[in-house]
């Protein structure tokens, strides 16, 4: 660690962590336990940056936390294989020490959920994130969740914190269907609303929420550069004139991922 | 001893490592992780006379070493960088750079007025964004416009006026010589190289703007051989960039001419490479015996 990366007291920092367990859970699926001590600080809802280690391929891929573990300074990241980064992550073998960035993003308003029925819907690769919220709520929990079909990972861990509703595209398991088909199904209702996943189904529950007069924060993503809020690449439309870039425009790296579903025009 | 001091247009830096525009913001998100007093320079963020509000997304696409981007110039305009980015700017001791963007002479001309009685140090003229429709680099790419747009900023301008040249060109000399000619105090480059990425899964463009501008190591072979091309063609200094990841490969820009450099897309990559930089710089010197980071410009042989 060069002196540079020795700066004390600052929130974000980049740093080398420790591969404690890796796992595929699903196909192309991967369940990524690292040991680092950004675990103390670390949010549901919040991201870690990982930086490939081959130099061809430059940027730090956000990944959404799955899970913390504070006492054991361990945090869960669950993650698809979709591209050149994500297969090398894939590979990295317990012991090994990789390179990351937090902790990134607001995460989801833990303290909202006092008291209230909340619910937690997310659809593949957006259904980790929701089990760290899951357990941080103060209150009920149900899960409302989308699969492609009957490769159900993460099932039991959320069954931990809550009901779990599942919707599965081919119809294997569950709903035939999406969530919005098996919160009908269900006759589901809520309180609050928790959200992550691809975004035909943010913008069906960010309308629901609408119709519902259901407060909602949906987590959302977009391609990044920087993740600290300098580049300005990944930004979302917004309602009003945002408070730090002045037009209609937030990022969803610092000023985000989680937004309130009526500041955001997706 | 070692001096690392630079001196650009009669302006001092306490070394020749500054940030470059688009890729630090005001400094705001990386004073988290660097002391930006410890920084040479420090450009913004291109800012224009009123809010921008940028280009589609994804604005971002990794490439082969590079990556490209087509942001747009998105920034909060003049307003708010003077009541809230120069204020936090001013707190710290570096040589703070404003990029200037624009649609018009007379926005540019807007926004550098607007600098007169401010502390900013320098300003950098962005005639070379490639990523918007209208301004910068159509002032960029053809001799007479440079000209014409340095001339009228000059006239105005109470600082150090440093012209960004775009490596879209097809004779860099040319256009650096256009700059000197109008009265530049100095000239920077290279901004980004316009490219292209398509999804093949997909089939369809990796960025909302189909074009965008590349950076990182990808790029640097190019840079190095511009600001060599730029350094011979004029006698005003330059500050290099494009690509610049180690203290090698800063040397290795003022060898070839420049007299300070800039670290861009590897903020990204690494948000501590500035100090990294700046560190490996003074090993290098103390390695070589070179007393005088000047002796190192242009001492390519």
């Amino acid at each position: 660690m060069s002196q540079a990366e020795e700066t004390k007291g600052n929130l974000k920092k980049k740093e080398t962590a420790i591969v404690s367990l890796q796992r595929e859970i699903a196909p192309g699926i991967f369940d990524l336990w690292v040991k680092t001590d950004l675990a103390g600080n670390a949010k549901a809802g919040q991201f870690i940056s990982i930086y490939p280690k081959d130099k061809s391929t430059l940027l730090p891929r956000p990944i959404s936390i799955c899970e913390i573990d504070r006492m054991k300074q361990r945090i869960r990241l669950v993650y698809r294989v979709q591209g050149v980064g994500t297969m090398e992550f894939s590979r990295y073998q317990q012991g090994e020490e990789i390179s990351i960035l937090g902790n990134l993003g607001n995460g989801f308003p833990i303290d909202k959920t006092k008291g209230k029925k909340t619910l937690m819907i997310a659809g593949g690769i957006g259904i980790p994130p929701m089990l760290q919220a899951a357990k941080d709520t103060q209150g009920e929990v149900t899960f409302v969740v989308g699969y492609r079909d009957q490769n159900l990972f993460l099932l039991e861990d959320m069954k931990k914190y809550g009901t779990v509703f599942i919707a599965t595209e081919d119809g294997s398991v569950g709903t035939h269907g999406n969530v919005m088909d098996a919160m009908k199904e269900n006759e589901i209702k809520a309180d609050l609303i928790f959200s992550c996943g691809p975004l035909p189904m943010l913008k069906a529950i960010k309308q629901f929420a609408q119709e519902e007069e259901i407060e909602a924060y949906l987590s959302l993503e977009e391609k990044m550069a920087c993740g600290v809020g300098a580049c300005l690449g990944c930004v979302c439309k917004t309602k009003k004139v945002d408070h730090h870039s002045h037009v209609h425009n937030t990022r969803i790296c610092a000023d985000g991922p989680v937004f309130d579903a009526t500041e955001v025009e997706i | 001893m070692i001096n690392t001091k630079i001196t650009i247009a009669g302006i001092t830096l306490k070394n020749p490592v500054m940030t470059a525009s688009g890729t630090f913001g005001s400094g705001m998100e990386y004073g988290e992780f660097v002391d930006l007093n410890r920084l040479g320079g420090l450009i913004t963020k291109g800012v224009s006379n009123i809010p921008w509000v940028g280009n589609p997304t994804p604005r971002v696409a990794e490439t082969y070493g590079g990556m490209l981007n087509a942001i747009g110039l998105q920034n909060p305009g003049i307003d708010v960088f003077l009541e809230r980015d120069l204020p936090f700017l001013n707190q710290y001791d570096t040589v703070s750079v404003i990029n200037v963007c624009g649609k018009t002479v007379e926005d540019y001309v807007e926004v550098v007025e607007r600098m007169a009685d401010t502390k900013i140090g320098m300003l950098e003229i962005n005639v070379s964004c490639p990523n918007i429709k209208e301004g910068a680099i159509a002032f960029g790419q053809n001799t007479e416009a440079l000209f014409h747009i340095t001339k009228e900023i000059k006239a105005k301008a109470k600082q150090p006026v440093i012209m960004k040249l775009s490596p879209n060109v097809t004779d860099i000399g040319e256009m650096a010589r256009a700059a000197e000619a109008a009265g530049a105090d100095g000239i920077s480059l290279i901004n980004t190289i316009t490219g292209m990425k398509i999804d093949i899964h997909k089939r369809k463009f990796a960025l909302a703007n189909k074009t965008g501008g590349l950076s990182g190591p990808a790029i640097k072979p190019v840079a190095v051989r511009m600001v060599y091309q730029a350094a011979k063609a004029v006698s005003i200094p330059i500050i290099g960039m494009g690509g610049i990841a180690t203290a090698e490969d800063a040397i290795e820009f003022m060898l070839a001419g420049a007299s300070a450099v800039c670290v861009g897309a590897m903020n990204f990559v690494n948000p501590y490479t500035t100090i990294e930089v700046i560190e490996g710089i003074e090993s290098y010197m103390k390695k070589y015996g070179v007393k005088e980071i000047s002796d190192l410009i242009g001492a390519v042989e």
